[in-house]
């Protein structure tokens, strides 16, 4: 069975205000991409340098002094938020990428969507056995699209630290999950 | 405008930067040596570098706006709008954007693109960089410009890493400066 731990809003207290500041600058666009799919519109939250700042800051903190050496960000939303983790931990930023956009040998991992099959592709060599690694995106639904992310980061020898993302949907499904953390926004 | 003709001749960690870029021939199609920045940003002093660049050159020009075109502009330019306390924001490929939006069409080597903003994120008057991985042809760079003009938005730099032979020379893209850090690299020996 794999454990999920999930941090929420109750561990971050004393960062109520900050949280509350980013879960504000949160857009919902109703029936986006399709009707009944109320879009977590994380754009409006770049608009606001403070709150994205904010955003940013908390996962350093969490992050910072753990050793990690590889921030993994999923195309396209986690490689706005990865690469200014990265680089304030001083990790290398990896792109996690849709089929085919990557130049050069990469891996492949399929994952299954609501209808049909996507896959996520990372370059072979990009990081090396034993590297610990965070997996960063801008929200966890069912979690297909980061257990795709920690299977490629795990058959090249890596140790996925953790899950990072800014939302979580409600309904998430626990049975796939491994190590997920969050902000806890909903 | 390379940025060794403007202020940073001789400057080592443009030299890194370069460095650090691969060239992988013949993708995404025979003839093309494609100019590959993922090893830039697994070297983290070298990444550092190029947005310390920027920032540097950017943090005094009143810039309330950092545009990055999707997916590898979106890299680089939230680095840079956090040091400079800017807003990013991201021009998309279509229909990925939640809402409402504004697109510009721009033509590639066959057929044509689409480049969408959404509506309200640059106020009129706002100072903007456009911010991608590389130049080529300018088809990108120039719809993203003609987006952000036609929201009244001050285009006051397109910045890129890399610009191909195409741009070499030119100091402005569709009457806006350009501002690139190294040219391309090759590589060495046949393939």
């Amino acid at each position: 069975m794999l454990v999920r731990e999930q941090l929420t809003m109750s561990d971050y207290r004393d960062k109520d205000p900050l949280i509350h500041g980013i879960q504000s600058k949160i857009r919902v666009v109703p029936n986006f991409p399709k009707p009944g799919i109320m879009f977590q519109d994380i754009t409006t939250l770049l608009l606001d340098p403070k709150a994205f700042k904010d955003t940013i800051d908390l996962f350093v903190e969490r992050y910072k002094g753990k050793n990690i050496s590889v921030v993994a960000g999923i195309e396209a939303r986690g490689f706005i938020f990865g690469p200014p983790i990265a680089l304030e931990i001083g990790a290398k930023f990896v792109p996690l990428r849709k089929p085919k956009k990557l130049p050069g040998k990469v891996i492949s991992e399929e994952y299954v969507l609501e209808y049909g099959k996507d896959c996520l592709e990372m370059h072979v060599g990009a990081v090396e056995p034993g590297e610990r690694a965070l997996v960063v995106d801008d929200l966890i639904a069912t979690g297909g699209t980061l257990c795709a992310a920690m299977q490629l980061l795990e058959r090249v020898g890596a140790e996925v630290v953790e899950c990072a993302c800014v939302i979580e949907l409600p309904d998430l499904k626990v049975e796939d999950m491994e190590y997920v953390s969050h902000l806890g926004l909903e | 405008m390379f940025a060794a003709e403007n202020g940073l001749k001789g400057d080592p960690r443009l030299q890194a930067i370069s460095d650090a870029i691969r060239v992988v021939p013949h993708f995404p199609k025979q003839g093309i040596m494609f100019q590959d920045i993922t090893t830039l940003l697994l070297d983290h002093k070298a990444f550092k570098h190029t947005i310390d660049i920027f920032v540097d050159r950017y943090r005094d020009m009143d810039i309330s706006v950092i545009a990055g075109v999707e997916a590898r502009g979106f890299m680089f330019g939230p680095s840079i709008a956090l040091a400079i306390g800017a807003k990013f924001v991201p021009l998309r490929k279509p229909k990925k954007l939640p809402g409402e939006v504004i697109s510009e069409a721009y033509e590639l080597e066959y057929g044509t693109d689409c480049l969408e903003m959404h509506v309200g994120a640059v106020p009129p008057g706002e100072r903007v960089i456009v911010i991608d991985d590389l130049v080529a042809t300018g088809g990108t760079l120039s719809a993203a410009i003609r987006l952000l003009e036609r929201v009244g938005a001050q285009v006051v730099e397109c910045a890129c890493v890399i610009g191909l032979p195409e741009v070499k020379g030119q100091r402005r893209l569709n009457g806006k400066p350009l501002y690139i850090l190294v040219e391309p690299r090759e590589i060495d020996g046949c393939c």
